[in-house]
């Protein structure tokens, strides 16, 4: 299908849009925070499985609370007969907390207690797991900044970054708003993310320096539509066939899979929305016309 | 681009068979074959345990302080410093020194030949103590590299004990490793219940054998409890410690029928117990481990034969954990648990059949839309994404890489992405059909203009799986493995296997082909 939208009116709508919802997202993050999950704040969680239906969450947390643990979370997880259990980091060593709830549970409930899944994560462990996080993603930000730029021109490096950006912090003010745990698989969803629409922006950017040679007449604006259009098509089928397989996780993955499928999935929505409406017309600001890339030729061959 | 050399198309599918038949190894696994690979399930998959220790050497700084005393006077004495105020801190010694320009006593500490008392350490050139002079005060700590030395020293010697103790009870496949400085990763799979390796890896294990004695000596007298409640004042000297044990059994009492310890020693531990037991009779002595008294016997007779018992109000279970910790040897210092995860059998198997459920039905529905969109060339491209996973499978069982739930989505999400070279490169080749006559001609222009265009985008997400490999533990970096090398496989099968396809069929059907 050949494709012939034009884009350019609703660049500025959008740039609008785009604008609104990041300050959103920024306010969400700043006053409203995200969930860190034990990964990044230290704590224990206890994943059960209890078959009798008769237990309720709160004969749970009335054990637990006997213990003297401070903030305890129960909640059903999953199918009815599980229950996640989370307790926030109090003190530095306690090596036998875990064996103590268990011993609490397996009397209190009066029921075999499967215990599916044990973490517990020390303070300084987890600290060292968000500074590690907040590293890689600044990592990889940068590391796309120089590869973008070695491979096009500063302006579209600059332009690919504002997207990136752009799609990171929606994706985080998303999860501070829906107050999903941030975890370590959730790292990992966001550094996917970064590399899922740098993939679609650089594809949408090999065509406008294309078209940039190809049409030196032309206005940014105007190169910037054609590409976007030319490249439509493309960018609709692999955004669906990913799509097709990150849903499939996400209905189907179970439990543990869910926060990273529902991040993938909201980043690759972003991420392809970013790559038409901000990173292309970003280029316009940036002042990018053909006159760019002759420059770039003009110092290689001298 | 459609031109394929014979040699080039018999390596391309070579290449295919042979890691095709690395993947089927997983379905053949025997563990007497000779190529014995396989893809390894990771914790999370097929459950166990999971747990980081952190060695804690605050208390061995001091004990290496405190073992440095007697040298350090011994030095001052000999070389005529008039000392006072000597005192051992946290991470220091200090004390004042009256007749002293301040060069005497820094060449003497800093010589680099036989130094006994600051070693020099030929690795790092620099010595073990650094020295800190103010006015008359004298202060000495470990320099960076002599803590380093210590730390390392004391991580090797903890992860072999870590070892013993681990293997002793006989866990399978345990994987001990050092992680950073100070750390080392213990995995057990298989395990459900930590609870008991983490009770014994709790303990230093450091025994002793003191006298329980009123008379004051130049080592000094503690007060401690005994094991029934009693206060009694402890000798400090040192008669045997652990080190001279070589083997320790629980045992059950023949008449009282109590559990027990049964310990041997070596010949210099035998003789020096004999002595002291010899001299000693009618004494109590105090079976210390790790500074608190699990049992206090009456010496009843002196005992030369190097072997004895350690009984007192233990479970058998306690005698069997003694044991076991005295055969494996004293920790050089405490160590704590600072994170762990386990994950029972079967969460590790639903996690498995989720995924298994998500990968199938993700790549049905991925297969059957690309052959919705392009027909035939969508078959070509299904060709080639069977071909990739096959690919992506035979690279990691060739790595015998760690499958994880995370590496299982990366696998899902190859799939997806994986399509994207191919589409990337059929909306070329559809362009170029709209203004090119020759469909040879479109096809081959559609292959060399995409190039760069796919080249670029996989290289962009692959450098952020390089990221996640480098900063990623765990799970994540299971992720990062399998989505970095399915987009390396992802890129051969489609300008390879795809573009030889896609060849073959234009090449034979020059007049009606429709994209």
């Amino acid at each position: 299908m050949k494709y012939n939208f034009n884009f350019v009116n609703y660049f500025k709508k959008f740039n609008f849009i785009s604008l609104i919802l990041v300050l959103l997202s920024l306010f969400f993050v700043l006053f409203k925070g995200l969930n860190y999950g034990i990964d990044f704040k230290g704590g224990t969680l206890i994943e059960i499985r209890i078959q009798n239906n008769d237990i309720r969450v709160s004969d749970i947390r009335d054990s637990l609370n006997k213990l003297n643990l401070g903030d305890v979370n129960v909640k059903n997880f999953g199918e009815k007969s599980d229950y996640l259990i989370k307790i926030e980091q109090k003190l530095n060593n306690n090596d036998s907390l875990i064996s103590e709830i268990k011993t609490s549970l397996n009397q209190d409930l009066n029921e075999e207690v499967n215990y599916r899944r044990v973490e517990s994560v020390g303070p300084k462990v987890s600290s060292e797991l968000l500074k590690s996080g907040i590293i890689s993603i600044g990592l990889a930000l940068l590391m796309m900044l120089f590869y973008i730029w070695f491979r096009f021109e500063w302006q579209f490096s600059l332009g690919s970054i504002i997207a990136l950006f752009h799609d990171v912090i929606i994706t985080l003010g998303i999860f501070s708003i829906l107050s999903i745990e941030i975890n370590l698989s959730i790292v990992a969803a966001v550094l996917t993310i970064v590399g899922y629409s740098m993939n679609d922006t650089v594809v949408i950017y090999d065509r406008i320096r294309e078209n940039l040679s190809k049409f030196n007449k032309l206005e940014i604006d105007q190169v910037s539509n054609l590409s976007v259009n030319e490249t439509l098509s493309r960018t609709l089928i692999t955004s669906v066939t990913t799509l097709l397989a990150l849903f499939s996780i996400f209905i189907l993955g179970g439990e543990i899979l869910k926060g990273f499928s529902f991040a993938m999935i909201l980043g690759v929505i972003i991420g392809t929305y970013s790559s038409i409406f901000v990173a292309s017309p970003v280029l316009k600001h940036l002042r990018v016309s053909s006159k760019t890339l002759e420059k770039k030729e003009d110092k290689i061959v001298p | 681009m459609l031109n394929f050399t014979k040699i080039k198309i018999i390596i391309i599918y070579l290449i295919l068979f042979l890691l095709t038949s690395f993947a089927s190894l997983n379905l053949f696994y025997d563990e007497n074959s000779i190529f014995k690979k396989k893809v390894n399930l990771g914790l999370d998959l097929q459950g166990g345990s999971y747990l980081l220790l952190e060695i804690d050497t605050k208390p061995l700084i001091k004990e290496r302080l405190q073992d440095k005393v007697i040298e350090i006077k011994k030095f001052l004495k000999k070389n005529n410093f008039k000392y006072n105020s000597f005192l051992i801190n946290e991470n220091s010694i200090s004390f004042k020194i009256d007749n002293d320009n301040n060069k005497k006593f820094q060449n003497l500490f800093f010589s680099t030949k036989d130094n006994t008392i600051n070693q020099y350490i030929d690795q790092y050139r620099t010595h073990q103590f650094d020295l800190e002079i103010k006015n008359d005060n004298y202060l000495i700590k470990f320099s960076k590299y002599g803590l380093l030395t210590l730390n390392n020293s004391a991580v090797n010697q903890s992860i072999e004990i870590v070892r013993r103790r681990i293997d002793d009870l006989g866990t399978k496949e345990p994987t001990i490793i050092q992680r950073g400085e100070k750390r080392i990763v213990v995995e057990l799979p298989g395990l459900k219940d930590p609870s008991r390796i983490k009770d014994l890896l709790g303990k230093t294990a450091q025994l002793n054998f003191r006298l329980i004695t009123d008379k004051k000596d130049d080592f000094g007298s503690e007060k401690m409890i005994s094991e029934n409640g009693e206060e009694v004042i402890v000798n400090k000297k040192i008669i045997m410690s652990g080190e001279n044990l070589i083997d320790a059994q629980p045992r059950v009492d023949n008449q009282s029928s109590n559990p027990m310890v049964a310990f041997t020693l070596d010949r210099y531990g035998a003789q020096k117990f004999g002595k002291v037991t010899t001299n000693n009779i009618g004494k109590r002595l105090a079976i210390v481990l790790d500074n608190k008294i699990i049992s206090a016997p009456v010496i009843r007779e002196s005992i030369t034969g190097g072997s004895g018992t350690i009984s007192g109000n233990f479970s058998f279970q306690e005698v069997t954990d003694l044991a076991l910790l005295l055969r494996s040897g004293a920790l050089p210092t405490p160590i704590n648990i600072v994170e762990e995860r386990t994950v029972g059998p079967d969460l590790g198997r639903d996690s498995i059949i989720s995924g298994a459920i998500s990968l199938i039905i993700g790549f049905a529905l991925v297969v059957l839309y690309m052959f919705y969109k392009y027909r035939i060339f969508g078959l070509i491209a299904n060709i080639s994404l069977v071909s990739n996973l096959l690919m992506l499978v035979g690279v990691l069982t060739i790595l015998e890489a760690t499958l994880t739930l995370p590496g299982i989505a990366g696998i899902i999400l190859t799939v997806g992405m994986a399509v994207d070279a191919n589409v990337l490169i059929f909306e070329r080749i559809k362009e170029e059909l709209r203004t090119e006559k020759s469909i040879i001609h479109a096809f081959d222009m559609g292959y060399s203009r995409a190039k760069i265009t796919v080249l670029d985008a996989n290289i962009t997400t692959l450098l952020a799986t390089v990221i996640l490999f480098i900063f990623g533990t765990g799970p994540v970096k299971g992720f990062a493995v399998t989505l970095g090398i399915g987009i390396i496989t992802t890129l051969f099968s489609a300008y390879f296997i795809a573009r030889h396809l896609t060849s073959s069929f234009v090449l034979r059907n020059r007049e009606n082909i429709k994209l």
